[in-house]
């Protein structure tokens, strides 16, 4: 292997490209050539600088929830005006593709509907929004354990102050905070676990007085809601509808006191 | 709607849009990266993102692959250029300049091991000043982790010449960030 060859395939080599008779052709002649060695080794460092997390980019929050299920089927219109830069050509396209899907899809509209009584579209978005926050790198924007961390993170990103329990006692350790968007709105949503699942609860000022509790299942996911002091309260998880419902009891209740008072 | 029952299949497109929900938003990162790499600014990146969601919603009928994420990146990629043909008053403008700047390859220098290993925003700057048939194969290289057959599919070239292009995308990169253009927007 000459040096002229190497320079090329060298970076076949940092990708892993090469087959191993290439390969040991290669280890061969970065042994016994200095030049295509100190080359190699700027091109290694080269990657691993490239490698760096804050050169990616992902997704901003506001196109994130544009492709949430349920937002994009419910107000696809209502969302795209408040682009500024969009280009006329994209916008149009845009806004006609999600005419033409709400008229030739009523698939989507039924699947809203179906549901008959228990048809809210906050369960949609909730429970969307739940396995949205599962993955990677989206679950938590402040990690703690302690609720006197994770409450004043939320002071001047809500417009209202959330409430937040520790309910590790009751088998429900807090793991930390995140803000999220439901109906329309900015939320608080609290992480719990129980075992290894994942409880997101999510609660915004109610501006109805609606305190009857709701518990709908669906897709394997519970959902629960309810409004206590002015808070309207959605608990989403995978857990059992039980183990839901006992979390949803110990939140209700004043930490530390057993749960037994019964529900409304 | 109950009383038309036979006329459509709401099962059918209820697996076919939580097929969608289940292969294609995940990828929805790696769409705005690349989105946001090839049109160097948020909004830019945004449109050709929804636009490309939009097609990909349109055509996942004619997703029949394994892997969602090389098909939304072509899908992604088409939209950019075809998004940028379109808008003619948009800033990007360089032309695919592949053999100007002679490549002088004079091995690295001390300078390039130091700048190396610092400043994330020179990094960037100097990534964005690549010209996007360079860029995008060291975006999709280096940031997606994409290998050589999926560069190839999803930039629609033969793997000789995506090795061949990363090859001098990583000598261009390694040039300017050892000896930056003159007088140009450095930091």
């Amino acid at each position: 292997m000459t040096c002229d060859d190497v320079k090329l395939l060298m970076h076949a080599y940092l990708d892993d490209e090469l087959d191993a008779a290439q390969s040991a052709a290669m280890i061969r002649h970065l042994q016994e050539c200095t030049a295509c060695a100190a080359s190699y080794d700027a091109y290694s460092r080269l990657r691993k600088a490239l490698a760096q997390p804050g050169l990616y980019h992902r997704a901003p929050e506001a196109l994130r929830e544009r492709w949430s299920p349920v937002q994009r089927t419910a107000e696809p219109v209502v969302m795209l005006p408040s682009r500024r830069r969009r280009a006329p050509l994209a916008y149009a396209m845009a806004a006609g593709f999600a005419a033409a899907l709400l008229l030739t899809s009523p698939a989507w509209i039924t699947a809203l509907r179906q549901r008959g009584v228990d048809n809210n579209p906050i369960v949609a978005e909730a429970i969307s929004s739940h396995i949205r926050s599962l993955q990677a790198q989206h679950l938590m924007d402040v990690v703690s354990t302690d609720q006197h961390t994770v409450k004043p993170w939320f002071e001047g990103k809500l417009d209202f102050s959330p409430r937040v329990k520790d309910l590790a006692r009751e088998g429900f350790p807090l793991i930390g905070g995140r803000l999220d968007a439901i109906d329309g709105r900015s939320v608080a949503a609290l992480i719990y676990k129980r075992h290894l699942h994942v409880i997101n609860l999510y609660q915004w000022p109610a501006d109805s007085s609606v305190t009857a509790q709701s518990e709908v299942q669906r897709h394997g996911y519970t959902v629960i809601r309810w409004t206590a002091e002015g808070m309207r309260y959605v608990a989403v998880s995978d857990v059992s509808a039980g183990d839901l419902k006992q979390f949803v009891l110990a939140f209700r209740n004043d930490a530390g006191m057993p749960a037994t008072r019964p529900l409304p | 709607m109950p009383t038309d029952s036979h006329a459509i299949s709401p099962a059918t497109d209820n697996i076919h849009s939580a097929s969608f929900e289940a292969h294609v938003l995940p990828c929805l990162d790696a769409a705005y990266n690349l989105a946001r790499w090839l049109a160097r600014n948020d909004a830019d990146a945004q449109d050709v993102v929804q636009e490309a969601m939009l097609r990909a919603l349109r055509y996942f009928d004619s997703f029949h692959g394994t892997d969602a994420r090389v098909w939304l990146l072509a899908i992604v990629r088409n939209t950019y250029y075809t998004l940028r043909i379109k808008t003619p008053q948009g800033s990007l403008h360089e032309p695919l300049d592949e053999d100007a700047h002679a490549l002088v390859d004079a091995g690295p220098s001390p300078e390039t091991l130091t700048l190396l290993a610092v400043d994330i925003g020179t990094l960037q700057l100097a990534l964005e000043r690549l010209p996007p048939p360079l860029r995008e194969v060291l975006v999709l290289r280096e940031l997606e982790e994409c290998s050589y057959k999926e560069i190839a599919a999803i930039t629609e070239q033969k793997i000789g010449t995506v090795m061949s292009r990363l090859a001098r995308a990583r000598e261009r990169l390694k040039a300017e960030l050892t000896c930056p253009p003159q007088g140009g927007t450095s930091p």
